[in-house]
C-alpha cells in the first residue's frame, strides 16, 4: 500500500503522555480535514492503545513506547503503536470485553473500544518481547469524501 | 480534570470538567466514592457538560458510580454528555446502566 505521509514519535509510558499522544495523533490526522468524531474516535483509541502500554506493558517502569501514524492512500490513516513491555500472553482473551488484569480503575473495555472507532485492529505480541497494535480509519473527511 | 460538586436535598450532583482519562481516573474515582460517602445521596447527578474527551477510564468509573448508588438504593443520572463521551458510553453499552438526560 502507498504510505503517502509519515511521522514517529517516542515516548516513556508515563500516564501524562496519554494526553500527548492523543493530540499529536489528531494533529497528523488533521490534513485529511476529519470530522469531529472522526477525530473524537481517533483519539479515543489511541488513548486506549497507549494507556495498555503504561498499564500492562510497563507496570513496574516507564518503558518505551513507539507511536507510528502512516497516511495510507485511499485517506487511510494508520495508527502502531508498539512496547517492549512484557507482552500478552493470551491476545484473544485480552481482546474479550470487560476483561482485564488491571486495578478498579480499568474497565476491561480497551480493545472493544478500539475495534469498534477504528475501521480495523491487529495485535501481536509475544510474552517477554512486547505488543504491537496496527489500527488503521478511513477518514471520510468533512467533505464526505 | 477538575471535579467539582454540591449536595442538595439528597441529590449529589458533580460537574467534570477537562478530559478523562487513565492519567486522571485514580484522582476522579477518590473524588467521587469522596462525595458519595461524606453525603450518602438519593440521587447522584453527573454533570459531564464541560467533560472535553473520556475514555474507557470513563466507564469504570460510572461503573463504579452506579455500583455506589445501588447500595444506597439510589440512582444514577448522567446529565448533558457531550458527543465523545456518548459514543463511548454507546460502544459500551452503559446507556443501559443509567439515565442519560441531554
Amino acid at each position: 500500500m502507498k504510505v503517502n505521509n509519515e511521522a514517529r514519535v517516542e515516548f516513556p509510558g508515563l500516564s501524562a503522555n496519554e494526553g500527548f499522544a492523543r493530540s499529536i495523533a489528531a494533529c497528523f490526522a488533521a490534513q485529511l480535514d476529519p470530522t469531529l468524531e472522526e477525530l473524537g474516535d481517533l483519539k479515543t483509541a489511541v488513548s486506549e492503545a497507549v494507556t495498555n502500554c503504561i498499564v500492562h506493558a510497563y507496570p513496574n517502569e516507564a518503558g518505551r513506547v513507539s507511536l507510528r501514524l502512516r497516511i495510507l492512500e485511499g485517506d487511510v490513516l494508520e495508527v502502531r503503536i508498539r512496547d517492549w513491555g512484557t507482552g500478552i500472553l493470551d491476545v484473544e482473551r485480552a481482546r474479550e470485553p470487560l476483561f482485564t488484569t488491571g486495578g478498579e480503575e480499568r474497565s476491561g473495555m480497551g480493545f472493544s473500544i478500539m475495534e469498534c472507532f477504528m475501521d480495523s485492529l491487529r495485535v501481536r505480541s509475544a510474552p517477554g518481547k512486547g505488543t504491537v497494535v496496527t489500527m488503521r480509519k478511513r477518514i471520510s473527511g468533512k467533505a464526505g469524501r | 480534570m477538575n471535579i467539582t460538586g454540591s449536595c442538595v436535598n439528597g441529590i449529589l450532583t458533580l460537574r467534570f470538567a477537562g478530559e478523562l482519562d487513565h492519567h486522571f481516573a485514580r484522582e476522579a474515582l477518590a473524588a467521587l466514592t469522596e462525595r458519595i460517602d461524606a453525603f450518602l445521596p438519593r440521587v447522584c447527578v453527573l454533570d459531564l457538560r464541560e467533560l472535553t474527551f473520556m475514555d474507557s477510564s470513563g466507564i469504570a468509573l460510572i461503573l463504579r458510580a452506579e455500583r455506589e448508588m445501588r447500595t444506597l438504593r439510589g440512582k444514577l443520572i448522567l446529565e448533558n454528555v457531550p458527543e465523545q463521551p456518548l459514543r463511548v458510553l454507546r460502544a459500551a453499552g452503559l446507556q443501559q446502566m443509567a439515565e442519560i438526560r441531554q
